[in-house]
């Protein structure tokens, strides 16, 4: 495996790895994981390091949906130009062209329900493109970024074991 | 009630007295797990679940199912072993039990056996209930661990019938080269000695890929291979093993197992099938998280002067703590609530070091070892 796989893999699983322990635990020394991280980033391969967070354990947290957008495109709009309008919206979080029976499935981030439909039907819904949006909720999340959402630890083996 | 002599002498486990200190404690970090951190990949799992939901809980074949001891056969090419899965694969309760079958089968009381140490605790018990007597070859940190023929000579394994090698090694992690085993393996050609080999980490190596002393010329048929699922695919609790081997050794160990276990039991086999079938990603990416934690482990070891070899295989490092090892051990879990396995405790060649088990989290990992640093700055 080549070094910058070798450090993305251990960002991906903990953004929060500092530099001496990415390098103790990929064998690399400070300086070429230093720059794996420096040519990841301007690569564009890693565009951020953001918390996984469970906003539903967060007093006056947000809440989060999963907005299918239909669109109709026509010569001089394609599926780029629409996602780059849809994207521009900060209430977006994530925004992905999908295969099936909508065009875009956009995850939207607001301070409640209230906030989240206003933001549907006043600034995504009239755009030209847009035929047709369906709003799913998110009531309960068990799982994001790959991490289980659960309370501590469970771990029930014996505490010293041959 | 009177006990039989051979219960009453039979001693108790140096890890148990660990054990017990650090159960006393709450707020014990443990770094003396001998099993892994993770559980049994889901689709195993759910293979076993819906087994007792079609209501499969009878007896399987003695020798397992057909269909396991099919897959293992298959699995083991990757080792560039060729066994028959009728006739030279059985499927035990554990490796662990596979172990004592083979002692079993191979031991005649009186019988010398040769055990290199430090190594795994079962071994010796084993081989005393089978009438057996021990005789320790002790490794060196000198080499890395690794079995030399040299030690054998010097300890006197000549004598031996049997030779009991456990590679990659509890608990010291090490491995052996085909350049290494080979040395063994002619040593047990010119002395007539017979091999258990206790593969039971062989999935878990990091570099190079799993050797094993039956692939060495003329010692496929001197050697039953020891393997299982706890290891490799976290299934420790479910207890599943199983022994490779000439086609009598087997046949002898399953005759014994026929009147003692009868049969594996079957819920793990159906787990066991759908892990050989569909789980290798997953053991991968375990394999690829105890590499990370492995090197973390050692050069933090290496950092606060406890002087580390690099372990090959298992999820075990061993460094070296000087002097009394049981002593540095419960005074760590006392002054930092950290736990480790006293070196000694598996048996010669392991007095002034200790067993650290990195099958614990990152977390834990990078916690323990900062609090292993302050307590050896004080000592």
């Amino acid at each position: 495996m080549d070094a910058e796989r070798e450090v993305l893999d251990v960002l991906a699983r903990n953004a929060r790895e500092d530099i001496d322990d990415i390098a103790a635990q990929t064998g690399l020394d400070a300086a070429a994981v230093a720059d794996a991280i420096d040519a990841l980033e301007a690569k564009s391969v890693v565009h951020g390091y953001q918390a996984v967070v469970d906003w539903d354990r967060v007093d006056e947290g947000k809440i989060r949906a999963v907005v299918e957008i239909n669109v109709e495109l026509d010569r001089e709009t394609g599926y780029e130009q629409v996602a780059d309008r849809i994207a521009k919206f900060p209430a977006v979080d994530a925004l992905h062209l999908v295969s099936g029976d909508y065009d875009f499935a956009v995850e939207v981030l607001g301070e409640n329900m209230q906030d989240v439909s206003e933001f549907i039907s006043e600034q995504v819904a009239p755009m030209p493109e847009v035929t047709q949006t369906v709003t799913h909720y998110i009531m309960e999340t068990y799982k994001d970024g790959g991490i289980r959402f659960e309370d501590g630890d469970d771990d029930d083996r014996l505490s010293v074991s041959p | 009630m009177r006990l039989s002599d051979r219960a009453r002498t039979l001693p108790e486990s140096g890890i148990r007295k660990f054990f017990e200190l650090a159960e006393a404690r709450d707020d014990v970090i443990s770094l003396g797990v001998g099993e892994p951190d993770f559980s049994a990949p889901w689709a195993a799992r759910t293979a076993a679940i819906d087994s007792l939901e079609r209501g499969k809980t009878s007896y399987t074949s003695n020798r397992g199912m057909a269909a396991l001891r099919e897959r293992i056969a298959d699995h083991h090419e990757r080792y560039d072993q060729s066994y028959d899965s009728e006739s030279e694969v059985l499927v035990t309760t554990g490796a662990s039990e596979a172990v004592d079958l083979a002692f079993r089968a191979l031991v005649d009381p009186g019988d010398t056996v040769a055990v290199h140490e430090p190594t795994y605790i079962s071994y010796g018990p084993g081989i005393e209930l089978a009438g057996g007597e021990r005789l320790t070859v002790p490794t060196r940190a000198a080499d890395d661990f690794a079995l030399t023929r040299e030690s054998l000579e010097a300890a006197g394994a000549a004598e031996a019938d049997l030779l009991v090698l456990c590679y990659p090694n509890n608990p010291t992690g090490a491995t052996m080269t085909d350049k290494e085993l080979a040395e063994v393996a002619a040593f047990c050609r010119d002395e007539d000695l017979r091999v258990v080999a206790d593969e039971i980490y062989a999935a878990l190596t990091y570099g190079a890929d799993h050797s094993s002393i039956a692939t060495q010329p003329g010692m496929r048929e001197r050697t039953v291979v020891v393997n299982g699922f706890s290891k490799a695919y976290a299934m420790t609790g479910l207890r599943l093993g199983y022994a490779l081997g000439p086609a009598e050794a087997i046949d002898a160990m399953n005759r014994i197992h026929q009147y003692t276990m009868l049969s594996a039991p079957t819920t793990p086999q159906y787990a066991a099938i759908e892990a050989l079938d569909r789980c290798d990603d997953e053991v991968t990416e375990m394999v690829e998280e105890y590499n990370r934690r492995r090197r973390l482990v050692v050069s933090r070891f290496n950092e606060m002067g406890l002087d580390t070899f690099e372990p090959g295989g298992a999820f075990y490092a061993f460094p070296e703590c000087g002097g009394d090892d049981e002593a540095f051990a419960e005074e760590l879990l006392e002054a930092e609530g950290v736990a480790v396995v006293p070196g000694s405790v598996f048996g010669e060649g392991g007095e002034g070091h200790l067993r650290v088990s990195y099958a614990t989290s990152m977390r834990e990992l990078k916690e323990a070892t900062d609090r292993i640093a302050s307590f050896v700055a004080d000592r």
